[in-house]
């Protein structure tokens, strides 16, 4: 079985309430130099079989259009796990 | 005329939007998310709630259940579909509505009794209104920010196809006070205020004249009986 990595983030024009909330947290404790928190989604897919070229595009357009909302948010890598 | 309101894992305000229905003179048919059966009926409301929890994003998953096929099928045969609040979500991830949903910008949920403008009236679920007629209705949510990218949101503008604002109070960040929308078409419709909440005196938002007696909300439920099909 082999793990595949998908990472979804949140468009960088869009305003992320839930990292800058974060953001003030860490600099609270002593984080003053952290300046800005985005946060995004990691997904992990557990793929029986071996992970082919056909398998990772299949991922890929699930990536689009389950994992991830393009209107809102940016697919930044599929890889398989090491 | 027979209105269907689907009920998904951890949606809330179905069975208000079932008695909003009856109490507008239609009939309400409450549909199930797992099957692919419409019942026969000529509308759908996808109400509010939490549907599966919110997972991944509000109403993704939602979105891919099986009788969303059938939703998205009729919804492009004309057939008048409206969304509140996670419903709303749950159509602009089925891509039947422009745009996108986000938390909040101050971080927190909200519930308010919010003042609307309504901008467009030729819609299924507006022809009841009037443009520029100001409606209070209850508002609750923690993911309402509505944001669109420039070229969407230019012709969201152009077109006319925003047709409810936030008036007063923009209570999430929504980009242009934008509190719903509508398809090119006119009959599907989305807003994440609760229009199901203000039909009956004794259960709305307070009015001046008497607390509680808000019933701003029952005109778009009585607007899609006077259309079954919308074209």
């Amino acid at each position: 079985m082999t793990i595949v990595i998908v990472e979804v983030m949140p468009k960088e024009v869009l305003l992320d309430p839930a990292g800058k909330a974060t953001a003030r947290a860490l600099q609270r404790v002593g984080g003053e130099h952290i300046t800005n928190v985005r946060i995004g989604k990691r997904f992990e897919l557990t793929v029986d079989g071996e992970v082919t070229p056909e398998v990772l595009e299949q991922i890929g357009v699930m990536a689009n259009d389950i994992l991830s909302n393009q209107v809102i948010e940016d697919v930044i890598s599929i890889r398989v796990a090491d | 005329m027979r209105v269907g309101v689907v009920t998904f894992p951890g949606s809330l305000d179905d069975r208000d939007a079932l008695r909003a229905i009856k109490l507008a003179g239609g009939e309400p048919v409450s549909l199930w998310h797992s099957e692919h059966d419409l019942h026969g009926v000529d509308a759908i409301v996808l109400p509010g709630g939490f549907s599966y929890g919110d997972y991944l994003r509000c109403g993704a998953i939602a979105a891919h259940s099986p009788i969303m096929t059938d939703v998205v099928d009729a919804a492009n045969r004309g057939m008048p579909v409206l969304g509140i609040c996670n419903g709303f979500q749950v159509l602009v991830e089925a891509h039947l509505l422009a745009g996108g949903l986000i938390r909040n910008d101050h971080g927190t949920f909200i519930r308010r009794d919010q003042k609307l403008r309504v901008e467009n009236t030729d819609t299924a679920w507006t022809s009841g209104y009037s443009v520029g007629q100001e409606i209070t209705i209850p508002l609750k949510n923690g993911e309402g920010g509505f944001i669109a990218d420039d070229e969407t949101l230019a012709q969201l503008e152009g077109e006319g196809l925003v047709v409810f604002r936030y008036v007063d109070v923009n209570p999430n960040g929504s980009l242009n006070d934008i509190a719903g929308i509508r398809n090119a078409r006119g009959n599907v419709v989305g807003l994440m205020p609760h229009p199901e909440h203000a039909v009956e005196a004794g259960f709305g938002p307070n009015t001046s004249v008497a607390m509680k007696s808000g019933t701003d909300g029952l005109a778009m439920f009585q607007s899609v009986l006077a259309a079954s099909i919308f074209s």
